[in-house]
């Protein structure tokens, strides 16, 4: 048991390692941590909570991919997310006190969770393809976006607002206290319980688990929603982070490095087995990856290529064929080890 | 097949059987309601506002749209076989950026647009062999060329390049006269002479059928003793060439190379390939359904336009909902028929 653990997070430790020993080279006070004004400050700090969002948002989309689903949509709710909070506190006629905000926050979450059941009647109740039925979100979603914030970018000056993305909470940015809150609850819920069992058999085998007598239609509203509302949480983290409500650019193209963080993590996307804590390393190699682009030099507009470069690799890895052909290859070199034994 | 609820005796029963047939058939119905859409919405444009049913507000819907047309043919032939790419906008954008940086450095036209077209077939050549040889899903080797097309955009400038080269004004420039007060640029006779080329490509060459048997059952193709593998691989490198094409169309229509055009196309070919009659899960389809949904997303722009009141992210929405009815549509129309 506990080899097979090991060998699914060995190629994602192995490169999150790598990328910590480039960048210690490229910058050797890459490990140290300070602490000022009782808050904890270093490139470690940065990573956990630049990559927050990331994370967030990989850890819904691990269990929509478990469901052998995709959800693109995450970017567009991150914009409505933040489109609606900013225009609440904006239109509000305190925006300083913690109450608009509280409200703020609630109403926008509610919104995107009704988003979230949206996606899940497509998926399950029409039955269409997950990338196409999350893809309408995706291209209608920040027209919405845009007709709250009516085409403006939404400065906000709200001090609680604030502290969502830039705040601290016993040292630690709140970005990364409220992600390891968000990753905990996901594992307690579907590590400790049977859900996670149940969500990885639909993504497994639909039919099977449907005769089996599992409720896939509950399941898959669930997962779609539960995405929607860490990609609400995250745009949320990200608008409070620039202070402004972007429709047309907060949260683009996260929807990607999310999945690619789940894919990093050693989930497969044809759905079944998941692995959060492969996801948590794979949100970590992304944001690293980002972080060494900066120190080591190249310019930062580069960073696409390299990600494109780490997908391309990654699936390469995972995929059957290589996988054969690496067990060809093992195959004939101790046949060939034998047969020189033997003569 | 559903039974008719009243015996076709009669001649006018069995052509209202036919009619009825033919809407609700996978193959023809999305196509025809299609059509009848693009007549509402051209009916609802024309009460509307004088003058929108004439000659050049319907040429126009052609120049405007040249190069998503292209897109359009080459997203079809990935869809009729069941994929989907998702790297078409960022190509078009690396190929603006290929174009204007190098005319910039002093290249001819002559041997900017070859290369352009032969670096975007070799990226959907390679995105092919990812899809084919190691199983990879379309959507994310499409994903890591997006990624890739667009971070080298990136590498190449992060500013606008403005093209001044004598070949490509001459070409954004050119008006070729039809009748009174129209005219069509090149681009769009590249673009109707491709959608041509692909009509006779899918219907009348190995290469079409082998396309549409994927869509239908890659298992049967194969047993068919199909060439199924080369086939999938040709469908990618063919978007990637119309990719590579509706850049360079691009530039003409611009004079320009940016980073960031084109976000977000890949979602309007997709959309009008849906809108168009395909079938997403592949089989179904024709490219001129395609074109005729490149048009209804035309259209509805162009009636935003002249609204001149309702913001242009309407547009979004509006494709949004389409899709989703489209793809109920399809939904319905393919339950019925098993």
């Amino acid at each position: 048991m506990n080899r097979i653990f090991a060998s699914r997070l060995f190629w994602p430790v192995v490169m999150l390692l790598a990328l910590f020993i480039v960048n210690l080279i490229a910058f050797p006070g890459f490990f140290s941590i300070e602490l000022k004004n009782e808050h904890l400050f270093g490139s470690l700090i940065d990573i956990v909570r630049n990559g927050a969002p990331t994370l967030i948002i990989a850890i819904g989309m691990t269990l929509v991919i478990a469901t052998r689903g995709i959800d693109l949509s995450v970017g567009a709710i991150c914009a409505i997310a933040g489109a609606v909070a900013c225009s609440i506190i904006l239109g509000s006629p305190d925006p300083g006190s913690v109450g608009t905000v509280v409200v703020a926050i609630v109403v926008a979450m509610v919104i995107s969770l009704v988003l979230g059941v949206w996606n899940g009647f497509l998926v399950a109740v029409l039955g269409i393809q997950p990338i196409i039925a999350t893809l309408i979100l995706m291209t209608a979603g920040r027209g919405v976006a845009m007709l709250i914030t009516e085409g403006q970018i939404l400065t906000v000056n709200s001090p609680p607002f604030k502290v969502l993305g830039s705040g601290f909470l016993f040292g630690l940015p709140v970005a990364t206290v409220i992600a390891v809150a968000i990753f905990v609850l996901a594992a307690l819920l579907t590590r400790r319980t049977a859900l996670g069992l149940l969500i990885e058999s639909v993504g497994i085998n639909p039919e099977a688990s449907r005769q089996a007598g599992v409720r896939s239609r509950g399941l898959l509203f669930a997962v779609y929603t539960f995405c929607a509302f860490c990609a609400a949480v995250a745009g949320l983290i990200l608008t409070s982070n620039q202070t402004a409500a972007d429709a047309n650019n907060t949260g683009l193209f996260i929807e990607l490095d999310a999945i690619l963080a789940v894919v990093i993590g050693g989930t497969s996307l044809m759905g079944g087995r998941y692995s959060l804590l492969g996801t948590l390393v794979g949100a970590l190699v992304i944001q690293t990856l980002v972080t060494t682009v900066y120190t080591v030099g190249i310019p930062p507009i580069a960073t696409m290529v390299f990600k494109a470069a780490v997908v391309t690799v990654v699936c390469l890895l995972q995929s059957p064929t290589t996988n054969a052909a690496f067990a060809r290859w093992r195959t004939s070199l101790s046949s060939r080890t034998r047969k020189g034994v033997a003569a | 097949m559903s039974v008719a609820p009243f015996p076709p005796a009669t001649g006018a029963g069995r052509v209202l059987g036919g009619i009825r047939d033919v809407f609700t058939s996978p193959k023809y119905g999305p196509v025809l309601v299609t059509f009848l859409l693009l007549i509402v919405v051209f009916a609802v444009g024309g009460s509307r506002y004088r003058g929108f049913v004439s000659g050049p507000v319907i040429l126009n819907l052609f120049v405007d749209n040249a190069y998503l047309i292209v897109l359009a043919v080459g997203m079809t032939f990935v869809i009729l076989t069941g994929g989907i790419d998702l790297s078409v906008g960022a190509v078009v954008a690396m190929s603006t950026m290929i174009a204007a940086s190098l005319l910039q450095a002093g290249w001819s036209a002559g041997v900017v647009i070859p290369l352009i077209l032969v670096v975007t077939s070799v990226l959907g050549l390679l995105v092919g062999l990812m899809v084919q040889v190691f199983k990879i899903q379309s959507f994310i080797a499409t994903l890591a060329a997006m990624f890739l097309a667009r971070g080298l955009c990136y590498v190449i400038s992060k500013d606008s390049i403005s093209i001044t080269d004598p070949f490509f004004v001459a070409l954004a420039q050119t008006k070729i006269p039809l009748g009174d007060r129209m005219s069509i640029t090149p681009s769009v006779v590249i673009a109707i002479a491709l959608v041509l080329v692909a009509m006779v490509v899918l219907h009348y060459t190995r290469l079409g059928r082998t396309v549409y048997a994927i869509g239908g059952s890659e298992q049967s193709g194969m047993l068919m003793g199909l060439p199924v593998a080369r086939t999938n691989v040709l469908v990618y490198v063919i978007s990637g060439f119309c990719s590579g094409l509706a850049g360079v169309l691009f530039t003409f229509y611009t004079l320009s190379g940016y980073s960031l055009t084109a976000v977000g196309t890949e979602l309007d070919a997709i959309a009008a390939v849906v809108i168009g009659g395909t079938l997403l899960t592949g089989g179904y389809g024709f490219v001129l359904g395609s074109v005729l949904g490149v048009l209804v997303l035309g259209t509805i722009q162009t009636i935003i336009t002249f609204e001149g009141t309702l913001s242009s992210w309407w547009t979004r929405i509006f494709i949004g909902v389409l899709l989703l009815v489209f793809i109920i549509l399809q939904k319905i129309l393919t339950a019925r028929r098993r």
